[in-house]
């Protein structure tokens, strides 16, 4: 297909509808407007099903429902909504239904703005809700990622039975960009054999979709059950067939300063090694795609030959936890962060970069 | 010689763990005698709340999703829009019902989901321990209104098929006990009302089941029946709020 003009948040729009997926719950917020806009438009067009539910409460339980009856679905909102929803993301993990669920980022806590932030990172790689669960991370830095880490993300959901979340931010939401679609994938509602009202030949004698064990030993041996797919997971993005989709790592080999960010800083990053590299400065940047699992094999791997981590963020400091975790003491690891929707610029960045490198 | 009383095919084999004299299972019962004289076992799908139905899944032998507390009149939106051919239903509390999940019903009966609502209406929350529910009536004691219901600080007990019965979408809001024969018949039929008008794919049907909580109220099966008919029914009368279809006349 050619390229077309779109915004960020419309393109994860179409991309969802090439995937297949046929419904959406939702409930307004900026900065992820367009979103519901587009599908409210494209799904009827497909037959498919757009509700505008209550409340993000309703809309994840929706969300919940259709899932468990074997749908391609998926949910979008930003910050204090994605906050109401994690109620269902629990539920939805600890039943293994996969979805997926889209927020595009702004400022917080409490009710905060409406401008871009990353603040909410924690709560995307920690599980988010109550009890012992994780949810798939993905973290796109153009409105073409924005599009393919869609897909990908219907397919991970699918693969994994489990709830998928592309973390964007404003910026990515609302930015236009040339995109390459693919070809529109077929998508069966009856594919899945455990879902409720499956109807193929093959069904069990009933299909029940819960997150309820009552007795402590059925609970600890689900959750044990729930861990060891997590750590499937884990291994497949960091030695098997995910590696390379997981992270972005750009002139690492010979740096002596690494830079770390993810989603639009990424972007601001790759500037600074520019910079950095012309004015003699050897940095490098790694960018994690993937923000769980996170890639920490990358990161202890690149913590043998570089001095020096500078994590950079739209917050006050998340993500820099899992490089310190990861680098474990090796190297020193710097933060510079602005937060409440500022983005920082490349020059801000260049200077934490000089007293890093030359210091005096 | 002719078999007059069995189990309903759509009731599964497990013995229930509801207390003595409770009318959830005679509930269950009723929406599984429903489900098979209307032929829909193999399509039926429920949802279960959370309060003592919680293991509702467990009794009926069909497919079921287990929701959040007061979630499930939208996952049962999600469910239906995704199998259209499905006969859904939530089976919720008053609790989960009236308080923390006030939005989700009001706004499935106001879309029209077609989908079946069977309200246990028990004034207390049963799985708890006996607190005061939205439902509670006034002066009921209660363990979180040790001194009775004081309407100056907790309100009136909300009347759900009224609320609902004032909204355009739904077609069949109905309020039903089984306190003796005679009702227990009348709520029979209301419940296979509600399912036959979803397999024809009329729209939202609602019945609220105005029941006991024997443990709980700290009364005995045939005194808590007693209890009910002297001061539930005066509150919450029996009856037929809304039926655009007539089809109690049919
Ligand atoms: C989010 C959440 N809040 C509270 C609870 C605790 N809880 C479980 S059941 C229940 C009340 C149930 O009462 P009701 O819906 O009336 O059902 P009953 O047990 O009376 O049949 C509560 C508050 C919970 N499980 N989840
Ligand atoms: S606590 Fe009340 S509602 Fe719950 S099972 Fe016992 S009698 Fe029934
Ligand atoms: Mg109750």
């Amino acid at each position: 297909m050619a390229k077309v003009l779109m915004k960020g948040n419309e393109a994860i729009g179409e991309a969802a509808v090439l995937a297949g997926c046929r419904y959406y719950f939702g409930y307004p917020i900026t900065p992820q407007s367009e979103l519901p806009a587009y599908l409210s438009k494209r799904l009827p067009q497909v037959d498919g099903i757009f509700v505008q539910a209550e409340s993000e409460v309703s809309a994840i339980n929706m969300v919940y429902g259709a899932g468990s009856a074997g749908a391609r679905v998926m949910t979008s909102s930003s910050s204090p909504g994605i906050s109401l929803k994690q109620e269902g993301i629990s539920y939805i993990a600890g039943a293994e239904v996969p979805c997926l669920i889209v927020n595009v980022v702004r400022g917080g806590p409490g009710l905060g703005n409406i401008a871009p932030a990353q603040s909410d990172y924690w709560q995307a790689t920690r599980g988010g809700g109550h009890g012992d669960y994780r949810t798939i991370v993905l973290a796109p830095n153009s409105v073409q990622e924005m599009a393919d880490m869609t897909i990908e993300g219907f397919e991970l959901a699918d693969k994994f039975r489990n709830p998928v979340l592309l973390l964007s931010d404003g910026v990515l939401g609302q930015m236009m960009e040339p995109v390459d679609l693919p070809e529109p994938k077929d998508y069966d509602v009856n594919s899945k054999k455990w879902a409720l009202g499956y109807t193929g030949k093959d069904k069990a004698e009933r299909n029940l979709c819960s997150s309820i064990f009552l007795d402590v030993d059925e609970l600890e041996e689900h959750n044990w059950h729930l861990y060891q797919k997590y750590q499937v997971i884990s291994d497949l993005f960091s030695k098997g067939e995910f590696k390379d989709f997981a992270v972005e790592e750009h002139l690492c080999d010979d740096a002596e300063i690494i830079l770390v960010g993810y989603g639009i800083i990424s972007r601001i990053l790759k500037t600074v090694v520019e910079k950095c590299r012309k004015r003699g400065i050897k940095a490098g940047l790694v960018r994690p795609k993937v923000l769980w699992p996170f890639p920490t094999a990358v990161m202890q791997r690149l913590a043998e030959k570089t001095a020096n981590f500078l994590v950079v963020e739209m917050s006050c400091g998340q993500m820099v936890e899992d490089v310190k975790l990861a680098v474990n003491g090796k190297k020193p690891v710097y933060f510079f962060g602005r937060t409440g929707g500022t983005i920082p610029s490349d020059f801000e960045i260049l200077n934490e970069v000089d007293k890093i490198v030359r210091p005096d | 010689m002719k078999q007059v009383f069995k189990r309903p095919e759509s009731l599964s084999k497990t013995p229930f763990h509801y207390c003595p004299g409770c009318d959830h299972g005679v509930i269950h019962r009723l929406v599984a005698e429903a489900i098979d004289e209307l032929e829909v076992k193999d399509r039926a799908i429920g949802v279960a709340p959370v309060g003592c139905s919680v293991f509702a899944y467990d009794y009926f032998d069909f497919d079921f999703n287990q929701a959040a507390h007061g979630r499930a009149p939208a996952v049962a939106t999600g469910i239906k829009r995704t199998r259209p051919d499905g006969i859904v239903f939530t089976y919720q509390g008053d609790g989960d019902l009236a308080a923390i999940g006030t939005a989700e019903i009001i706004h499935a009966a106001n879309r029209g989901e077609n989908i079946t609502v069977i309200f246990v209406n028990n004034a207390i929350y049963g799985m708890t321990g006996g607190q005061m529910a939205p439902t509670s009536l006034i002066g009921m004691k209660t363990q979180t209104s040790p001194y009775g219901r004081d309407a100056a600080t907790a309100g009136h007990p909300i009347k759900m098929c009224e609320m609902i019965a004032t909204l355009e979408s739904p077609v069949y809001v109905t309020r039903v006990t089984i306190n003796n024969p005679a009702n227990l018949m009348k709520a029979k039929k209301a419940i296979h009302n509600a399912f036959k008008l979803q397999k024809e794919g009329k729209g939202f049907s609602f019945v609220e089941v105005v029941a006991i909580c024997p443990t709980n109220w700290g009364k005995k099966p045939a005194d808590s029946h007693k209890w009910l008919t002297e001061n539930m029914l005066p509150v919450f009368p029996l009856g037929t709020f809304k039926d655009t279809t007539g089809v109690e006349k049919a």
